[in-house]
């Protein structure tokens, strides 16, 4: 068991913001595979400890850069399931107005989150951007930036983390090991598997955790943050999980071998959570009527997304430029 | 020299004893540092700009003792990172200027300037309000990595503005008027003028609108549209010309993105005939997007069909016999407005 800084309340918060996750992922699936949804979208099955251990480290006046697997990032730090149903659905409640695609471009900086787009490595200079502007107006706040495996054989990663540490950045990199990028696993886009081992190129630290353990991944991340706050210059974090279904909603994920899947799924993230929990003395009853209350606003959510207006076709010049 | 003030660019103003005639690099210089004395959240990063160097041009002389390390941000050669940092300080408020060292460079920054900067305010809202300053154009036996126009590349890409000015007080108007817009902008900087070229310099606060040209000579035969630093060429041109009795008008562009529809139309109905002139190769340029707005909206004024004077379609090759050829200069622009008059 993990060390962890979360009161007993705080760890049934997370596993709140976990189920929901799960429950919002679980529907969204369904509702594609029944034809329901609109263009493509991504299963977070097996990220829910990394984006919502990670999410929950955020101190209020920080900065997040999430992407397309972060949906417990988003939940946790205020976009309610209702507009991002409606972003997933295209319509004009979501959080881009039906202008760009499922999760990317959700952003709002009122709820201090970076947007994304589909080139996955180039959140992670503008997040350093951000942190630099922290630095530049010496504000105690840090910047927490996602990135995949996939996108960690980019040049901007390199790049990034060399002007990061070079300007001790309040900026935390966190790379989410999904073993797959797309359909190439990770050992055959990199030597060096241990992607934590990279920091050492950059003169800063790197750690790698669970990232199937919540608690784990909240306590690396917060400490993280905490250090970049303070002056101490960003952390390259490598979370360790498994993309548990395929890169995208079309895709069978044929070339994942059955036992790799396997070995995942007995580790569970919302699972191995659970288990701490009911072992500390939660009821198995209270996590499921969690678990109730998180498929009942799902629902809501989904209802509320499918009644919801398309955008106006004769808006569609509107925002190109800022006025 | 009588027409001083129309030719830069700049009417209206006295030149007083001429104490504000500076080169084009040294307006830049100081919009730069009259933008960053009046708004803290202007900064300049780039290339070598650090410490007491300046930048590959000097530009930036001065700056770093002035303003310190963080608003005069040097950086590793990584371009694309770096405008992706300048991005990202931009959505938290700041107005970074980007020193790329040649415009050439650019292509290392593509991704981060037309996928992300530019996109992000029509997505989700966020502006962007950032300034990529790139010195280009050639004449300076600079090789193909040293001399080139890459406008057309972000003319074409929805959510940048792009400016190219010609004169010293256009340099420092644009410039401004760039650092002050909410938009990411691309302003090309022309370096055959950085030190040929002086002019007047209107002193404080001078803001040029993007999206305005100027009518930097008029004539009654035929228009000359162009920017940059062809604009001089056009003028010695259109110099030639009116020796010859051909009066031409010479429109300077100025802005690229959005362009002025309203002054590229004017010319045309006024002389029907336009040679349309730019140092960046011809096809699929800024020239054939001002020759198809001219033939959509101002076909029935004209009297002999557009013309276009690019560089050629290479690669923009080093030796001075080679360049030359490559180039369109006031010789080569004489003659195709002369074939133009007599069409």
């Amino acid at each position: 068991m993990t060390e962890t800084s979360l009161t007993d309340r705080e760890r049934l918060e997370v596993y709140t913001w976990m189920r929901l996750t799960r429950a919002f992922d679980e529907r969204m699936v369904a509702l594609w595979k029944q034809g329901r949804g609109v263009g493509g979208t991504f299963s977070q099955r097996g990220h829910e400890a990394i984006s919502v251990g990670a999410g929950w480290a955020l101190a209020p006046d920080d900065v997040v850069a999430p992407m397309h697997r972060d949906l417990g990032t988003f939940l946790v730090r205020g976009i309610t399931p209702l507009r991002a149903f409606a972003s997933l659905m295209g319509r004009a409640t979501g959080v881009t107005g039906g202008r760009d695609i499922n999760f990317h471009g959700m952003g709002d900086l009122s709820l201090g989150i970076i947007g994304f787009i589909s080139h996955l490595p180039h959140s992670v200079p503008v997040a350093l951007g951000a942190a630099m502007s922290f630095r530049y107006r010496g504000e105690k706040r840090a910047v927490l930036s996602f990135t995949g495996d996939g996108a960690s054989g980019s040049g901007l990663f390199h790049e990034t983390l060399n002007m990061a540490a070079l300007w001790d950045a309040p900026y935390v990199l966190l790379v989410e090991n999904n073993q797959y990028a797309y359909s190439t696993p990770v050992h055959e886009h990199t030597k060096v598997t241990d992607l934590a081992r990279r920091a050492d190129g950059y003169g800063i630290p790197g750690v790698s955790v669970d990232g199937n353990d919540v608690e784990a991944v909240h306590a690396a991340v917060k400490m993280a943050l905490d250090r970049a706050r303070e002056g101490g210059g960003p952390t390259l974090i490598e979370a360790r999980t498994m993309r548990m279904m395929g890169h995208a909603i079309h895709d069978g994920a044929e070339y994942v071998p059955p036992a790799q899947l396997a070995e995942w799924a007995a580790r569970d993230p919302l699972q191995l959570f659970e288990e701490r929990l009911v072992a500390t003395g939660v009821s198995r009853d209270d996590l499921e009527g969690i678990g109730r209350r998180c498929e009942a606003e799902v629902e809501e959510a989904v209802v509320w997304a499918e009644g919801s207006p398309w955008p106006d076709p004769a808006t569609v010049t509107d925002g190109v430029y800022a006025p | 020299m009588a027409g001083h003030a129309e030719t830069f660019g700049f009417s209206g103003g006295p030149e007083g004893d001429g104490s504000r005639v500076m080169t084009y690099v040294a307006a830049i210089s100081e919009a730069l540092r009259e933008e960053m004395r009046r708004d803290p959240s202007v900064l300049v990063m780039g290339e070598d700009i650090g410490n007491d160097f300046g930048g590959a041009f000097k530009v930036t002389k001065g700056f770093a003792a002035e303003f310190g390390p963080l608003r005069v941000l040097n950086t590793p050669l990584a371009e694309l990172g770096f405008t992706g940092v300048a991005s990202g300080m931009a959505l938290m408020g700041l107005r970074p200027v980007v020193e790329m060292q040649f415009a050439d460079f650019i292509s290392s920054a593509f991704d981060s300037i037309v996928q992300y900067a530019a996109t992000t305010h029509y997505r989700w809202g966020a502006a962007v309000p950032m300034v990529i300053r790139a010195p280009s154009d050639g004449g300076l036996r600079s090789g193909p990595f040293h001399s080139q126009n890459p406008e057309a590349w972000f003319v074409h890409t929805p959510g940048l503005k792009v400016v190219a000015p010609a004169t010293p007080a256009d340099a420092k108007g644009l410039l401004t008027a760039a650092i002050r817009d909410d938009n990411p902008v691309i302003y090309f900087e022309s370096k055959p003028l950085y030190r040929n070229l002086k002019g007047y310099v209107p002193e404080g606060e001078h803001v040029v609108p993007i999206g305005k040209a100027h009518l930097a000579r008029s004539g009654k035969n035929l228009s000359i549209v162009t920017y940059g630093a062809e604009l001089h060429q056009a003028l010695a041109a259109a110099e030639r010309l009116a020796d010859e009795g051909i009066e031409c008008d010479v429109l300077d562009l100025r802005s690229l993105k959005p362009l002025d529809e309203e002054a590229v139309l004017a010319t045309a109905r006024k002389t029907g005939k336009v040679l349309v002139v730019h140092a960046a190769n011809r096809l699929a340029g800024v020239g054939a997007e001002v020759a198809a707005m001219i033939a959509d909206r101002a076909f029935e004024w004209l009297d002999a069909p557009v013309r276009r004077l690019g560089g050629l379609d290479t690669p923009v090759p080093f030796s001075p016999p080679l360049e030359d050829a490559y180039r369109p200069d006031a010789a080569k622009i004489a003659a195709m407005a002369r074939e133009l008059a007599r069409y």
